[in-house]
C-alpha cells in the first residue's frame, strides 16, 4: 500500500488492519482508527474539494468538527449524505466518498473559472445583480443553486431508522477532554448521575495528541485510568461519537448520537443514529478550543493547515502532512508542533509576527536547527494544486509596514497558529454572556445563565494545572450543590512543555493590506469571503456585525464560521478602530453541527408520523374493499366501490339503496362524551344556544355550540339517559376540541357546577341504518318496540340488538326513517356482520362518509367546519330557531348583539341550482352577480359543498352568500378556473323532501 | 422550553402542556349588561408585559387540569404555578 506520508511508528491507529476505501472514484488504503483526512492525507492526496463561490482548490485545514474546507458527499443511493466533514469520518471498509462543488472533476473544474473572473463576484454581487427584475429571480436562482455547487441530496427514501431517546439526569459534561473527564470523575465518585457526552471516538481529547505527564503519570495511561474508571461507575454513562446541539432554557440539551454511521455494515436492530433529549439539574461545558487561522495572502491553498491539526495528524494518525514544512505563528503553543515535525524528520522552519520571542524557544529552536524569522510574515503563497512556494518579509511593527528584502522559501505544507478561540457556541446558546479578552484576543465566557458551569480552554483558561483542579473542584462542588457526599478532593499537576496562557498572543492582523500584498486574504473558508469583503461591506455601510455577516455570509457555512468569525471580527474592529467589544459579535444558534432531518424525525416518519384510529369495524371494511378517507386520525370508509364501479357509480348506488331501501354506516367515530352531576342540565344551558331544562329522560335533542364570538365550533344530539346523566356526541373531528371546551369551563369559570365529563368514544360502536325499511329490518334483531308511537322521532331506548345490550337513538342525519345502535364495542364487528347478514332480503348497503355527505345535503343539514368556517353564527344559517331567546346567557349569546354580528349583508346559508342541470360546481368556487374578463367584481359568496343528487337526478350545491335569504331565486355566476362561467340560481337549502315527512313515519 | 411543575402532579416536560394566553380574566356575570366595549375588552384585549405574566395552562397528556402560571417574560423563569381558584400572587411576593 502506498501511505507515503505515513510515519514508520506511532499514532493510534491499528496498522494491522487495513481498510479500503473509495474517494473520487479512486481506490485507496487506510487503517483502522484512521478518519477519511487522515488516511488521504496519508495518501498524500491534498486536494480534496473546491470552494463554494470561487471554485478555488482547498485541502484540509483543520483535524475535528470545525473543519470548513474538506466537506464531502459520503455514500451512495439512498443513503448518500453532503456536506460530511472528512476530518471527523471514520474510515470503515468499503467507504466511498466524493468531492462536492467540482465539475466534471476536482481537478479539472470548469467553474475555476469564477476564480479568475472574482473581480465581478464581490461580496454582495448577487444581490446587486439579481435584484431587478422581480419577476426573474425564480431564473436566476436555478443557476446560481447550480453553480453554487454543495452536495446533493438522496432522491430515495432513507432506508436507516433512527431513534430518539429521552434522558434525564444531575449532570450533563459535554467534552471528554481532560477537564471533561476530570469533572465527570469527581462528580461520579460523589454518586451524582452523570452524563458525559463527546463527538470523538476517543475520550481524552488534546492529550492524546500533546502527551504530557499529570501527576508525574504518562498522560494517554493517565486518561486510560480514568476512562476505565468512569465506565466501572453505574451511575455514569458515556456517550461517545455524540455531538451535543441545542442547549435551550431549563438546561434542556439535544444531541446526535451517530451509532452505527462509522461502521461498515448497517445492523438492523440498531439504529443508524439517536436522537438525546436530555434535562439536566446541572450542565458542565467542557468543549475546548479552537485553533484560529491567520489572515494573509491566498491563506487558502491545500497544504496549509492548522497547527494543531498536523500535530494530530501527526500524533494520533501517524501522518506527516509535508517534508518541507513552515510554522507561521503569533504564540508560543504551535512552536510544540514545530518540534514534533522536526523530530519525525521534516525539514521545518517558523514565520513569528512577534519581535519578543521566549528566550527558551530561540534557543530550542537553534538547537535542533530549526531557522526563526521573527517579526515576519507571509506575504504570498504559490501553488495550483498545493502550495509549493512562499515569500515572506519582515513586518516593521511601527510602520504597520513590510520592509526588507523579499525572502522565497520552497515548502510543500504550511501550519498556521492565530491563537485559540473556546468553543462559546452552546454557552452562547443558553444565553450566557461573552467579553472579550485583550490577552487571547478572543471571546471568553462572562455570565451564566442558566444552571451550569464551564470549564477548562471552553473557559478561556489555558493554564494546565489550573484547569484540573478546577474541573476536578466543579465535579465535588456541582455534587455538593445537589446533596451528595461529597469525594475527596485531590491536588492535581500537569506539566506541559509549552504553556498557551505563559506566552503572548499577538493580535495579528493586516493593516488596511500594508503588511502583507497578494490576492485573496480568506476570512471565511468555507463561504470564500476574503478580508476584501470585510472592507467593502464596512465601506458600503454594513457596518454593524448582523449586516456584515449577511452582506458577505461570514460565518453562514454549514460550519457556522467557528474557525472565521473572531477573525472577522476582529478586522471589523481594526478597520473601525474601536475594540472588539464595541463590535459585538453574532448570535449563534443550534444546531452546533449540521444533523440529519432523519434523527430530528427520529420514529415519528411513515405510519407512525400522527396515530391512526380505527374503528372496531375497520377489518371488515378492508375486507370489503372500502375506499378510506382521514378525518382527522381516524380512518373511515369514503365508499365501497363494487368490481368496475368508480367513486360516482357507487356513491350513486349507496345513496339510491337509503332512499330506497336500506343503508348502513360506521358512525363510530362521532365524539361521544358522558355527563354526569347534579349540575349538567344548567351546564348544557350554557354550553348549547338552546334550552335543556326540559329535556325528558329517554329525548334526545339536537344542539349548537358557539365559542364566546358567537361562532359556531360544534354540533350534535344529545340525550338525557338518567336523572343526572347525559350522553352528547359531536363532530368526528371536534370530539378532543369540545372536551377541553366543556373542561376549560367547569375548571376555570364555573368551579362551583358539579359535572363529570368522560369521553367514551371508542368504548361505543355506533352502527347506523337508514331508509325506508329500517323499522321492519331492526325490528326482526331486538327485543325493543320501534313501533311509531312507542320509540317516536328523537326518542332514546335500552334493549338487546342482536342479543348484545345496546342503546338505540332514533335521529337522522340522512332525512330517511333513521336507528342509530350503539352497542360496546367488542360487540361492534360481529353486530356488523349480523345486520349484514340479515339485511340481504333488503339489499342492506354499507355506505361511506361521501354518500352520507350527498344523503344530508339534500336535506340541508351542515356540517360543521365545511359549510361553518368559523366565522358564522347561527343566525348566519338561518338556524335562529335553535337559539334561545327566553335564557339569560350562554356561551356566545351577548356577541350577536355586537354592530358585526348584527350586520343585515351577512352572508347567509342558501342553495345553489346549476341552470345548465349538469355542473357539479368545485367546492370553494367564488360566486359573483356578473362574471367580468376580469378582476375587481362584485364578490357575493362562495361554495360550500357541491353534490349530484342521485335520488333527484341534478346537482345541488350549498353556498355562503352575502344576503342571500333576500336574493332567493337570482341568478348568479361561477366563473372557473378553466375560464368557463356557470349560472345558477339561489333556491332554500332543503332539496329532498322539503316537509320533512320521511324520517317521522 | 420549559419544565412546568403541575400543582397536581409535579415537575413534567413543557411537552406534556399547551399554554391557554392570559389568566384571570373573568368572565362577565352578566353579559347581557355590559356595554360592547366592555364586551370587545372581555374577548380581545390581552397583556402583552415585558416581565411577569400571568397565564393558564393545561396538562394535556397527564392530568388534563387547568392551572396559572407566573412567568417573567424576559428571563423565561417560571416563578410560580398555582390552582385554578387560588390567590393571584402579588409582584411582591416574588
Ligand atoms: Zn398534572
Amino acid at each position: 500500500m502506498s501511505n507515503q506520508n505515513r510515519t514508520m511508528f506511532g499514532g493510534r491507529i491499528d496498522r494491522g488492519q487495513v481498510i479500503n476505501f473509495v474517494f473520487n472514484g479512486k481506490n485507496y488504503k487506510g487503517f483502522h482508527g484512521d478518519t477519511l483526512a487522515s488516511a488521504l492525507l496519508a495518501n498524500d492526496v491534498h486536494l480534496v474539494g473546491r470552494s463554494f463561490k470561487y471554485h478555488r482548490a482547498r485541502g484540509i485545514l483543520t483535524a475535528g468538527s470545525e473543519e470548513p474546507n474538506a466537506i464531502v458527499q459520503l455514500g451512495l443511493g439512498a443513503r448518500t449524505e453532503p456536506n460530511m466533514r472528512a476530518t471527523e469520518i471514520e474510515l470503515y471498509e468499503g467507504l466511498e466518498a466524493a468531492s462536492q462543488n467540482c465539475w466534471p472533476s476536482v481537478n479539472y473544474d470548469v467553474g475555476s473559472l469564477n476564480n479568475i473572473l472574482s473581480s465581478i463576484f464581490p461580496a454582495g454581487f448577487y444581490y446587486k445583480t439579481f435584484k431587478w427584475p422581480p419577476s426573474l429571480w425564480l431564473f436566476y436562482e436555478h443557476f446560481i443553486r447550480k453553480a453554487a455547487g454543495l452536495g446533493y441530496s438522496p432522491t430515495a427514501k432513507n432506508p436507516d431508522r433512527y431513534e430518539q431517546k429521552f434522558y434525564y439526569c444531575d449532570l450533563t459534561i459535554v467534552g471528554g477532554g481532560i477537564s471533561g473527564l476530570l469533572s465527570a470523575l469527581a462528580a461520579g465518585r460523589s454518586g451524582c448521575s452523570v452524563l458525559l457526552i463527546d463527538e470523538n471516538p476517543e475520550l481524552g481529547g488534546y492529550l492524546l495528541d500533546y502527551n504530557f505527564s499529570i501527576n508525574e503519570k504518562d498522560g494517554l495511561k493517565w486518561i486510560k485510568n480514568i476512562v476505565d474508571e468512569l465506565y466501572s461507575m453505574d451511575n455514569v454513562r458515556i456517550l461517545k461519537r455524540t455531538t451535543a446541539m441545542g442547549y435551550y432554557d431549563y438546561n434542556y440539551l439535544t444531541a446526535l448520537e451517530k451509532v452505527t454511521n462509522h461502521c461498515d455494515q448497517l445492523s438492523k436492530t440498531t439504529p443508524r443514529e439517536r436522537y438525546w433529549r436530555v434535562r439536566s439539574k446541572k450542565i458542565v461545558l467542557a468543549q475546548g478550543a479552537f485553533e484560529r487561522p491567520l489572515v494573509f495572502a491566498d491563506n487558502d491553498r491545500p497544504g496549509i493547515m492548522m497547527a494543531s491539526a498536523g500535530k494530530k495528524y501527526l500524533s494520533r494518525y501517524g501522518v506527516l502532512p509535508g517534508k518541507s514544512v513552515v510554522l507561521f505563528t503569533n504564540n508560543d503553543h504551535a512552536y510544540q508542533t514545530a518540534f514534533e515535525f522536526n523530530d519525525k524528520g521534516a525539514k521545518i522552519s517558523v514565520i513569528d509576527t512577534r519581535e519578543n520571542i521566549d528566550i527558551r524557544i530561540q534557543n530550542k529552536c537553534e538547537d535542533l536547527g530549526i531557522k526563526l524569522y521573527s517579526s515576519f510574515s507571509i506575504i504570498s503563497t504559490k501553488g495550483n494544486k498545493k502550495v509549493n512556494q512562499i515569500e515572506v518579509q519582515k513586518v516593521d511593527r511601527k510602520q504597520n509596514e513590510l520592509s526588507g528584502e523579499c525572502i522565497t522559501l520552497d515548502v510543500d505544507c504550511i501550519l498556521m497558529s492565530g491563537g485559540w478561540n473556546p468553543a462559546v457556541q452552546l454557552f452562547s446558546q443558553s444565553r450566557g454572556k461573552l467579553k472579550y479578552d485583550k490577552v487571547l484576543n478572543t471571546f471568553v465566557p462572562d455570565k451564566l445563565i442558566q444552571d451550569q458551569i464551564i470549564i477548562g480552554c471552553n473557559n478561556g483558561c489555558f493554564d494546565l494545572s489550573k484547569n484540573l483542579n478546577h474541573s476536578y473542584q466543579e465535579g465535588l462542588n456541582a455534587a455538593k450543590d445537589l446533596n451528595y457526599e461529597v469525594a475527596d478532593n485531590i491536588n492535581w499537576k500537569g506539566e506541559e512543555e509549552i504553556s498557551f496562557t505563559e506566552s503572548s498572543v499577538e493580535p495579528y492582523m493586516l493593516g488596511k493590506k500594508k503588511v502583507t500584498k497578494g490576492s485573496k486574504h480568506f476570512i471565511d473558508f468555507q463561504n470564500d469571503v476574503t478580508a476584501a469583503d470585510i472592507f467593502l461591506a464596512q465601506r458600503e455601510g454594513y457596518i454593524s456585525v448582523e449586516h456584515t455577516k449577511r452582506y458577505t455570509t461570514t460565518g453562514m457555512g454549514t460550519d457556522q464560521g467557528k474557525t472565521s468569525n473572531v477573525n472577522a471580527l476582529a478586522l471589523m474592529s481594526h478597520i473601525h478602530e474601536k475594540p472588539v467589544d464595541e463590535i459585538g459579535h453574532t448570535t449563534f444558534r443550534p444546531p452546533f453541527s449540521p444533523q440529519t432531518f432523519g434523527a430530528i424525525a427520529g420514529r415519528s416518519v411513515d405510519h407512525l408520523f400522527d396515530p391512526e384510529r380505527r374503528t372496531s369495524i375497520h377489518k371488515w371494511h378492508e375486507e370489503n374493499n372500502a375506499v378510506f378517507e382521514d378525518v382527522g386520525q381516524w380512518k373511515r370508509p369514503y365508499y365501497f366501490p363494487k368490481k368496475n364501479e368508480n367513486i360516482h357509480d357507487a356513491v350513486k348506488r349507496e345513496c339510491l339503496a337509503v332512499r330506497n331501501s336500506l343503508g348502513m354506516l360506521d358512525a363510530s367515530t362521532l365524539g361521544k362524551i358522558d355527563l354526569r352531576g347534579p349540575d349538567t342540565a344548567k351546564f348544557l344551558n350554557m354550553i348549547y344556544t338552546n334550552a335543556w331544562s326540559k329535556l325528558e329522560i329517554g329525548s334526545c335533542r339536537y344542539g349548537l355550540m358557539c365559542n364566546e364570538h358567537g361562532m359556531i365550533f360544534d354540533d350534535g344530539v344529545t340525550t338525557r339517559l338518567g336523572d343526572d346523566h347525559y350522553h352528547m356526541t359531536t363532530t368526528t373531528g371536534g370530539a378532543a376540541r369540545v372536551m377541553s371546551w366543556l373542561e376549560e369551563f367547569l375548571q376555570t369559570e364555573w368551579l362551583d357546577m358539579e359535572v363529570f365529563c368522560t369521553s367514551v368514544t371508542e368504548q361505543w360502536t355506533v352502527l347506523s341504518i337508514s331508509g325506508p325499511n329500517s323499522r321492519k329490518f331492526l325490528q326482526e334483531l331486538t327485543d325493543i318496540d320501534l313501533s311509531k308511537e312507542n320509540f317516536p322521532f328523537m326518542k332514546f331506548r335500552e334493549g338487546k340488538v342482536c342479543g348484545i345490550d345496546s342503546r338505540v337513538f332514533r335521529i337522522s342525519f340522512t332525512g330517511e326513517l333513521s336507528f342509530e345502535v350503539n352497542v360496546p364495542s367488542r360487540y361492534g364487528r360481529f353486530v356488523w356482520e349480523q345486520f349484514m347478514h340479515h339485511g340481504k332480503k333488503y339489499n342492506i348497503t354499507p355506505y361511506g362518509t361521501e354518500t352520507m355527505h350527498v344523503l344530508r345535503a339534500e336535506k340541508g343539514f351542515i356540517i360543521v367546519g365545511q359549510d361553518t368556517d368559523g366565522s358564522v353564527t347561527p343566525m348566519d344559517m338561518n338556524m335562529d330557531w335553535i337559539v334561545s331567546k327566553k335564557k339569560q346567557d350562554f356561551l356566545g349569546k351577548r356577541s350577536f348583539t355586537r354592530s358585526d354580528t348584527l350586520r343585515s349583508d351577512r352572508k347567509k346559508f342558501v342553495g345553489l341550482l346549476v341552470n345548465d342541470k349538469k355542473t357539479v360546481l368545485p367546492e370553494g368556487s367564488h360566486i359573483v352577480e356578473k362574471a367580468l374578463k376580469q378582476p375587481p367584481m362584485k364578490m357575493l359568496g362562495h361554495v360550500t359543498s357541491s353534490y349530484y343528487s342521485p335520488i333527484l337526478g341534478h346537482p345541488i350545491a350549498l353556498a355562503m352568500i352575502k344576503n342571500g335569504m333576500n336574493l332567493l331565486g337570482e341568478k348568479v355566476e361561477i366563473p372557473l378556473m378553466n375560464g368557463k362561467v356557470i349560472e345558477a340560481t339561489i333556491s332554500d337549502t332543503v332539496f329532498y323532501d322539503k316537509e320533512g315527512n320521511k324520517n317521522n313515519e | 422550553m420549559f419544565v412546568i411543575k403541575c400543582p397536581y402532579c409535579g415537575e413534567r416536560d413543557q411537552t406534556e402542556f399547551s399554554c391557554h394566553g392570559e389568566a384571570h380574566i373573568a368572565r362577565p356575570d352578566n353579559p347581557a349588561e355590559v356595554s360592547d366595549e366592555e364586551w370587545g375588552e372581555y374577548l380581545f384585549f390581552r397583556n402583552n408585559p415585558k416581565g411577569i405574566h400571568f397565564e393558564r395552562w393545561t396538562h394535556d397528556h397527564g392530568c388534563r387540569r387547568w392551572f396559572n402560571v407566573m412567568r417573567d417574560t424576559v428571563s423565561d423563569k417560571i416563578i410560580r404555578t398555582y390552582k385554578m381558584g387560588d390567590q393571584k400572587p402579588g409582584v411582591q411576593d416574588v
